[in-house]
């Protein structure tokens, strides 16, 4: 789970890091209340998971009050590269002579976190890193011992940052690594640190992905919600605890097992088609859960054909098939199905789907046809 | 020959008093694994249809001789689950559960690295069967048969088609192995392909990928330097769009890394065959062994 900002400051503040005031604000007058509460001038800045919100203009210092209803009134339902503004964060504005970049980050390759800092913050790390990687300063930690105050010294000095700050920069690093750990996160990311002509270092910016394996732990962090999320597709399914991911295309996707769903996209687009969803029912999907499923991929009005295609392991053939046969006599669907199953109980699935002759419904012996049948019926309705 | 699991398994199984470990447990049973004991802290004393239930791994290896743990508790005890595993001396552990933290999962990692006698497979995995000699998780085994194709996968249903694409091919297999679709699973494709090329019964390796971190990447670079034998590849999610969770925790094309086509230029460029859909990889798998 991707946090706002301002979700991700409050969680970092909590680990004692410290940051300008600022308030967050879903609407014009709570905007310019708090700007009142955190003094001018001050920045309103749109909470949207997406980077280029400055040039966009979704970034404003306002002066006074009147300015920051101007700005809070032109931000709050901007659209920024497809997502909608619902919430600013209202911050005290800090001058500027120095900015930094720090991040922990879940190294899945290495297996543990990695620590990094650079003297070049306020830009774009990723070219930092192809461009000059040296200015980036590197350390894997390892997990049972933890981050020690001599590695945020190390990191410090050999990133070259300023002799007067290396201190609170190290201390800084110790709190990130701290909250990573402490919130289970998988990305926890500072661009800029900021050092103030008064030589203070203070995190402006913050980026933190949490593990949603681990939520059940972090309650706090379960229940924070962000308004432009809200595909209702995704929220649909969110609520019926299916695994559902909305894609641009027409042709529903219902399988089970990741790999083998992620596999039939695939096939899908080989054929010409271009997949509606992703839609994982698990392992031992039953006949109600997959009439909820098949309900969400129809609730998408692009979708114009739907390919079921499951290999029963753990899940039956035949129970899909009685979900199935349900679901259509339920939903009435206004498109056609192509389905493919495989595996145990496979033939008594066949059979129950013949007998029950189901309009609009065709069954294929493979993969890659059952595909190839679904892309034309799409067609043919598109045309 | 198999590897990682075989006659000389010797099984207990952390969970088996809940409902879904003794059913695949008893599964397990029934295609003739040596399933010896289970674990359940509180519930020492009873059995699950004869199999014996201890409070702690430590007292069920001294009752039994257990050599094997499947472990199949809910995500919250996983991790405590499998360092008391090793803690009592279980050398092979397979981890069944989904949903495990990615913290815990690199704890366990690291904390494993410090007893390198120990293999981890897992979490969310289904588990390891070597046709006619034992299946340990919840793999259907009734689509394999004995043979000398060694399949090493992240995805259950996936190597489910891939297996079934070769059976209807005639191929049958040594061991196969799912190492799960999570961010720091306790096997990679490296650790399994290794095993595969030490094991005579072993003649083509498959692995089946997929989109996310670098495993297939490490696993390109190995194969290059140790491999002998033949190996053909698939990796699902080429088409996937960056920045989505496709079901696997571990699925994600995260900025730059990650990707499908990187994946595959890597196995290619060291001379192994991707094969472009499930059915694509049987057809190469005749070519190479001759059908």
């Amino acid at each position: 789970m991707d946090l706002l900002e301002y979700q991700g400051k409050q969680l970092l503040e909590r680990y004692g890091m410290t940051q300008s005031p600022g308030r967050a604000a879903r609407d014009i007058d709570a905007a310019v209340a708090g700007a009142e509460e955190v003094g001018y001038p001050c920045v309103l800045k749109a909470q949207v998971k997406i980077g280029g919100r400055g040039k966009a203009g979704g970034i404003k210092i306002a002066e006074s009050a009147q300015q920051a209803r101007e700005h809070a009134t032109a931000i709050l339902g901007m659209d920024i590269r497809g997502f909608t503004v619902h919430e600013l964060w209202v911050q005290r504005a800090v001058e500027i002579e120095d900015e930094y970049y720090a991040a922990v980050v879940f190294d899945r390759s290495a297996k543990r976190p990695l620590v990094m800092l650079s003297t070049r913050g306020g830009v774009d790390i990723e070219t930092v890193a192809a461009e000059t990687p040296e200015a980036i300063a590197t350390l894997h930690v390892d997990p049972l011992t933890g981050f020690k105050p001599f590695h945020g010294r190390r990191l410090a000095f050999e990133a070259g940052v300023a002799r007067d700050v290396v201190f609170a920069v190290a201390t800084l690093l110790g709190q990130l690594y701290a909250a990573f750990c402490g919130e289970e996160a998988m990305l926890a990311e500072i661009n800029p640190i900021v050092i103030t002509p008064a030589r203070e270092v203070l995190a402006l910016d913050a980026k933190v992905t949490l593990d949603d394996s681990a939520l059940f732990r972090h309650p706090a962090n379960a229940a924070l919600t962000d308004l432009s999320d809200a595909d209702p597709q995704e929220l649909m399914a969110v609520e019926r605890g299916l695994t559902y991911v909305k894609l641009d295309g027409d042709i529903g996707i219902f399988g089970n097992g990741a790999g083998l769903v992620m596999s039939t996209l695939d096939v899908v687009a080989g054929a010409g088609g271009a997949p509606a969803n992703f839609l994982d029912a698990g392992g031992g999907a039953k006949a109600d859960s997959i009439v909820a499923a098949i309900e969400v991929i129809l609730s998408d009005p692009k979708v114009r054909a739907v390919l079921v295609n499951v290999f029963g392991g753990i899940t039956r053939c035949d129970e899909v098939a009685r979900g199935l046969i349900e679901a259509v006599r339920l939903l009435e669907p206004a498109v056609p199905f192509v389905v493919r199953l495989d595996g145990t109980n496979d033939v008594e699935a066949r059979e129950l789907l013949t007998a029950a002759a189901l309009p609009g419904v065709v069954t294929e012996p493979t993969m890659d046809g059952a595909a190839a049948r679904v892309v034309a019926l799409a067609a043919e309705r598109s045309a | 020959m198999s590897i990682i699991v075989g006659s000389d398994t010797r099984l207990c199984v952390s969970g088996l008093t809940g409902r879904e470990g003794s059913f695949h447990t008893l599964n397990n049973r029934a295609y003739g694994t040596n399933v010896v004991s289970g674990v359940t802290p509180g519930k020492g004393g009873q059995d699950v249809e004869g199999i014996p239930v201890f409070d702690t791994f430590r007292e069920s290896v001294a009752a039994t001789d257990a050599n094997t743990a499947m472990i199949f508790v809910p995500a919250r005890f996983a991790a405590d689950s499998i360092l008391e595993a090793q803690d009592a001396g279980i050398a092979t552990i397979i981890a069944i559960t989904e949903g495990v933290p990615a913290h815990d999962e690199m704890l366990v990692y690291n904390a494993l690295l410090r007893n390198p006698g120990v293999r981890l497979i897992g979490p969310n995995c289904p588990g390891v069967l070597s046709p006619g000699e034992a299946n340990v998780g919840i793999i259907p085994a009734q689509f394999f048969k004995q043979g000398n194709v060694g399949v090493v996968s992240r995805s259950g249903t996936l190597t489910y088609q891939i297996g079934n694409e070769l059976a209807q091919r005639g191929f049958g297999n040594s061991t196969i192995v799912g190492i799960g679709g999570d961010p720091v699973p306790g096997s990679s494709f490296v650790d399994i392909i290794a095993l595969f090329e030490a094991d005579p019964q072993t003649e083509l390796i498959v692995m089946s990928g997929e989109i996310g971190g670098s495993a297939e990447e490490e696993a390109a670079a190995y194969i290059a330097e140790h491999v002998s034998k033949p190996v053909v590849a698939y990796i699902a999610g080429l088409t996937a769009p960056p920045g989505k969770t496709m079901g696997h925790a571990g699925a994600i094309v995260s900025g730059a890394s990650g990707g499908g086509q990187a994946k595959v230029d890597a196995l290619e460029r060291v001379g192994v065959r991707v094969g472009r859909t499930p059915t694509q990889v049987a057809a190469i798998a005749v070519e190479v062994l001759g059908g």
